[in-house]
């Protein structure tokens, strides 16, 4: 980057003011800079990378320098014409906010006014947490990276097709019966105020099956802390759509769990 | 008239059943089909699976428990070599994506406007929709706030993917040092003069 290149083109426009001068703190040559903006994960990210790369200890929160600095991130984003998240520009107004805060003189009487700065860094710290746990979580030895399942055949010869035998109503409600016995232990968890939506209902089984792509278990479909209503929403639903045509019931033996599946 | 087997025979029944299972076989399940019309008590299975635990040790496939069961999978220290029986490089996860399901793993049932609060950014739908498509993750309810956001929660086949057997083999969470907050914040020295 040669002088003449910066003098004839403002970085940016800040307070109204073209910044001709790139930030002192910053070396980045401009192609690579557009790569980092664009890594960032939101404005927290953003912040913490700032910090960090002050070498600045997050619970001494500088706020003056940070805020400059976030700004002229921020308004070369927008230079640069990156899609901002609006989420950059709220954390813009509350840095000004604590920095505003941060001038008022202290009250003596009021002991127990809070720092401003509190919440800012107890969301960093948790957001820095979780951002590590991230890594952490990347790290473990996964399957199709790390992890490689072994499997053996079975001799083709046995290989059948399994049959279904048909299904009485009376076992589907059977079936009912101890998803309601099991309900009951939830009960203290009934909601009372919700009117639970059969058509909403009859979407969600649906959905669940789509997402399977394959039967899914009949008592999968409830959740039990709904109550004996919940459980009741879900097998109507279930009625309903074995009724339209749209799913299917099967059993692989008499007594067996019942399966759902799409028809179709 | 259940039939009986011997613990060699028991241990060739476990071995074989766990390898032919499309997915990790639970000792339930063991009971339930392979092992049905066998006269075997608990002990004797769990005996058997040690056994098998132990004599994999020293080869190239381990037996271990994850999530839904137990299954077999190659000794890790091979995996260099092995991944390269494959031509298609495993897929990278975003920093977005590892950090929602992070939350979710660590925070659960957690709502998409919590980790959007943690995160500082908006959760795309692709994001959280990609977890449920691979079940990862699933809907286990829905908060009893305005607007009852769905609550999320990692499944077993999450723990199957990162050979976990359980929530509490995820590595702990990086610590927080909330005493010290309190203390600097209050402290004058550290509040930075006006400019």
């Amino acid at each position: 980057m040669t002088e003449a290149l910066q003098q004839k083109l403002p970085l940016a426009f800040l307070h109204g003011e073209a910044v001709i001068e790139k930030p002192e703190d910053l070396y980045i040559p401009p192609e690579a800079l557009e790569v980092i903006l664009e890594t960032f994960e939101g404005p927290l990210d953003l912040l913490l990378y700032l910090i960090k790369r002050h070498k600045l200890d997050i619970l001494e929160l500088p706020i003056f320098s940070i805020t400059q600095q976030y700004v002229q991130y921020v308004e070369m984003m927008k230079d640069m014409q990156l899609e901002l998240a609006g989420e950059y520009l709220v954390m813009a107004a509350l840095l000004a906010q604590i920095k505003s805060r941060m001038l008022l003189p202290k009250h003596e009487e009021l002991e127990e006014e809070e720092d401003p700065r509190a919440e800012l860094v107890r969301r960093l710290q948790e957001y820095e947490q979780f951002k590590q746990a991230a890594e952490n979580l990347d790290e473990i030895p996964r399957v199709e990276r790390d992890i490689f399942v072994a499997h053996a055949l079975v001799d083709s010869s046995t290989d059948n097709e399994p049959e279904f035998p048909d299904i009485e109503l009376r076992e589907l409600l059977l079936a009912l019966s101890e998803v309601m016995a099991r309900a009951k232990t939830f009960e203290h968890h009934h909601i009372s105020a919700e009117a639970l939506s059969t058509r909403e209902r009859m979407s969600f089984i649906l959905q669940l099956l789509r997402e399977q792509n394959k039967p899914v278990e009949f008592a999968r479909f409830f959740t039990l802390d709904e109550g004996r209503s919940g459980v009741v929403v879900t097998f109507i639903a279930m009625l309903e759509l074995i009724k339209e045509q749209l799913v299917d019931y099967i059993q692989s033996a008499t007594a067996a769990s019942i399966y759902l599946h799409l028809k179709g | 008239m259940k039939r009986r087997v011997s613990d060699e025979q028991l241990v060739e029944l476990v071995e074989a059943a766990i390898f032919v299972s499309d997915k990790p076989l639970s000792k339930k399940r063991l009971k339930e089909t392979v092992l049905e019309d066998i006269s075997v008590s608990s002990p004797r299975i769990d005996q058997a699976l040690e056994t098998l635990v132990n004599h994999y040790q020293t080869r190239g496939v381990r037996l271990v428990e994850v999530g839904t069961g137990y299954r077999f999978q190659a000794c890790p220290s091979l995996s260099p070599w092995l991944s390269k029986l494959w031509q298609e490089k495993a897929p990278k996860y975003s920093r977005a994506t590892l950090e929602t399901l992070a939350l979710i793993a660590y925070r659960q049932p957690i709502t998409r406007g919590e980790i959007e609060q943690v995160r500082g950014v908006t959760v795309s739908s692709n994001i959280i929709k990609s977890l449920i498509d691979r079940e990862w993750i699933k809907v286990v309810g829905y908060k009893e706030v305005p607007g009852k956001p769905a609550l999320y929660a990692t499944t077993k086949q999450f723990l199957d993917y990162f050979s976990l057997s359980g929530l509490g083999e995820l590595p702990r969470l990086p610590e927080q040092h909330n005493e010290k907050i309190e203390q600097l914040l209050n402290d004058p020295s550290v509040r930075e003069p006006s400019e």
